[in-house]
């Protein structure tokens, strides 16, 4: 039984597994057909602009998962993820950049607007190839994907953990949210990449193509959820389990426990980069701000609210996280910050395994009405 | 100590060779060991021939566990040399590169994976790869099923496969851990008190094992339990202050009037 489980079988076995996918397929039925078949006028039509804040929220979901298999399966905590969402945003920002050729406001055929307005008489080196669709789409995995790979070959070796790992991931971020402040980076400095226009040659002003970006959003959750799953139903799976419950003993039967570590790190910041590139489109902006280290703490707000190691839980907490942040931010902007930090200690303290652990615990509750005492122990 | 003459003894390709001429699987020469100017290990020196089964003695604090950490990469020596056969310097090797040399450890106190059933233990311990990619695919075939099965039977552990290993009994995880050995499938045992917390039947099935495995593999225990050192020891190594205090059978030990000064002065 232990291992003869297909991966079909573990996500429909799993209740977590099946609520998350049921929900996912509902939102990608409903939301296109209550936005595109529903007349305007009618109350059951879902505005575009709500289209693409759930696509957005799609994309927080993905990025939870993405924390939730390196800091729940794999204990390390990461707060630099937004490094890799942002860098994966900023491929796809400069795809976008490159598609608005002459429909910019100094109307110049290869330049973008702020190179123009920079007094910049060449496009930078690494702007070549990124008008062209799938070299765009190879550097959002590969610039995020290096970069983790790098930094994971040495933390992982000098054996940085806990605290330390954590501190290191956010000076990361850190570094690159002032790099990219800078104007002489190239990448728009302060105010980023913005005024896209189209993406493949679709508009991005139209319902359909916000639908669409949705719908890429949605399967892309989807997949990476089945991917994550697929993992750590393998042996992989048990090791990296292994490494994040005892690290040295890992290491004393053999296993090279900064490689089990790099695997997943690079692949969780790939699934960050994925999130990054269909997030752009859809908010319309890539700026620095993206980098910045509390979005990267946040995140992790996301997995522990929702239930760390569960990923759905993750998913979860993403949704219903950013949904209270969207509303604080819109009624009692100045609160947000310190509703934040009593979730991220109300939950620390009475929610040790999150909101689907609670869940769990209800239910375990219902089936057995009168616990016996000795269960408590 | 090395001489020219080869012989290897190895079983799997992957697995580096262990070069076992003079008859001698592990050379410990001049080892010594300061934690904050307390030496813990004071120019030991230790051999271990092919296929022996040596216990080790001491009391408390005499550097029983540190030797061993020396030996399996985790604690770095001030100065000696420990080698693996003729040709493997383990000085040189981390943690993982020493285990799959062919050097298993069961640790003092035990240390299982607490979250993985009884089954996923043994599996993750199970000699074989150790590449993330190879294992993201790898599916157990027959034989390394069966060889779970059989070590399950020999733990006495198969009716708890798939209880999570946090939930065993101290006398349970002791046995899980040497079960894991058995998965390792190791040249060379470094076994760290075995015996602590088991009960007398279970303390004698663990002297049978440990006497079955010896002849084709090396084993060094440590143990404090002088019944049980009696029923298997060929060889007896006194250890105390970090070094060796006596060699011998264990009537010659017990009759060295230093080694009788030592226990009685605790
Ligand atoms: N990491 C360490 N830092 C400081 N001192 C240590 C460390 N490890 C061991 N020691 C000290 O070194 C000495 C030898 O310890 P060791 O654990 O090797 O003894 P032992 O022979 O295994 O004893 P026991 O029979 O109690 O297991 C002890 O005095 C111990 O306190
Ligand atoms: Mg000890």
């Amino acid at each position: 039984m232990t291992q003869s489980k297909s991966l079909l079988g573990t996500l429909w076995t799993e209740r977590g597994s099946r609520a998350f996918y049921a929900v996912l397929l509902l939102a990608a039925v409903l939301v296109p057909v209550l936005n595109l078949g529903v007349a305007e006028s009618s109350a059951l039509h879902v505005p575009t602009y709500t289209v693409a804040l759930l696509g957005k929220y799609l994309c927080y979901a993905l990025l939870a998962i993405a924390v939730d298999l390196v800091w729940g399966y794999c204990g390390i905590l990461s707060l630099g993820h937004t490094a890799f969402f942002a860098l994966g945003g900023y491929a796809m920002g400069m795809y976008l950049m490159r598609q608005i050729g002459t429909r910019g406001v100094y109307g110049d055929p290869l330049l973008p607007d702020f190179m123009v307005f920079l007094n910049w008489k060449e496009l930078p080196w690494f702007w070549h190839g990124m008008d062209t669709f799938w070299f765009a789409m190879l550097m959002v995995l590969l610039v995020p994907g290096l970069l983790a790979y790098a930094f994971g070959w040495f933390a992982f070796r000098s054996r940085v953990t806990g605290v330390y790992l954590s501190i290191i991931t956010q000076a990361l971020t850190y570094a690159l949210l002032l790099a990219f402040f800078r104007n002489e980076m190239g990448f728009g400095g302060n105010n980023g990449l913005t005024d896209f226009k189209d993406l493949l040659g679709f508009d991005l002003q139209k319902p359909g193509v916000r639908v669409a970006l949705f719908l890429a959003s949605a399967l892309a959750l989807g997949l990476a959820y089945a991917a994550c799953r697929a993992v750590i139903a393998s042996r992989l799976g048990r090791v990296i389990e292994a490494v994040r419950d005892a690290e040295s003993r890992t290491r004393f039967i053999g296993y090279r426990v900064e490689n089990v570590k790099l695997w997943v790190w690079v692949f969780s910041a790939l699934l960050a980069a994925v999130a990054g590139a269909l997030y752009v489109p859809q908010v319309g902006i890539i700026n620095p701000s993206e980098f910045a280290p509390i979005g990267a703490i946040e995140i992790v707000v996301w997995v522990a609210v929702g239930g760390r190691g569960t990923l759905y839980g993750a998913a979860l907490g993403a949704l219903l996280v950013n949904y209270a942040k969207t509303w604080f931010t819109g009624a009692l902007p100045e609160v947000w910050l310190f509703a934040l930090g009593g979730l991220f200690v109300g939950v620390t303290l009475f929610l040790p395994q999150g909101i689907v652990g609670l869940i769990a615990q209800l239910q375990a509750r219902l089936r057995r009405p009168a616990p016996p005492k000795e269960a408590s122990a | 100590m090395r001489g020219t003459q080869r012989q290897y003894l190895g079983r799997r390709s992957s697995q580096p060779k262990v070069d076992i001429a003079n008859n001698i699987i592990l050379y410990v020469e001049d080892v010594s060991v300061s934690f904050d100017g307390f030496r813990a290990l004071n120019h030991l020196n230790l051999y271990i021939e092919v296929g022996e089964l040596r216990c080790i003695i001491g009391p408390n604090g005499a550097g029983k566990t540190t030797m061993m950490d020396v030996i399996t990469g985790k604690t770095r020596p001030d100065s000696g040399s420990a080698w693996f056969g003729q040709t493997i310097d383990l000085l040189t090797l981390s943690e993982p590169e020493i285990a799959q040399a062919g050097i298993g450890r069961k640790f003092q106190k035990p240390t299982v994976f607490p979250n993985h059933t009884v089954f996923e233990n043994l599996e993750l311990a199970m000699a074989g790869t150790r590449s993330p990619w190879r294992l993201l695919v790898a599916r157990l075939d027959g034989e390394q099923l069966d060889r779970i099965a059989e070590v399950l039977r020999t733990i006495g552990l198969a009716d708890r496969r798939d209880a999570i290993a946090g939930s065993l009994s101290h006398g349970q995880k002791q046995w899980l851990e040497i079960g894991m050995l058995l998965m390792q499938d190791p040249q060379l045992l470094l076994v760290d008190e075995p015996v602590a917390g088991m009960t007398p039947q279970e303390t004698e099935r663990t002297a049978e094992l440990l006497v079955s495995l010896a002849g084709t593999r090396s084993v060094v225990v440590v143990e404090h339990d002088m019944d049980f050192v009696r029923s298997i020891a060929r060889t007896v190594t006194v250890l105390h202050e970090g070094s060796v205090l006596a060699e011998g059978s264990i009537d010659d030990v017990q009759a060295n009037p230093r080694v009788v000064e030592v226990y009685l002065g605790e």
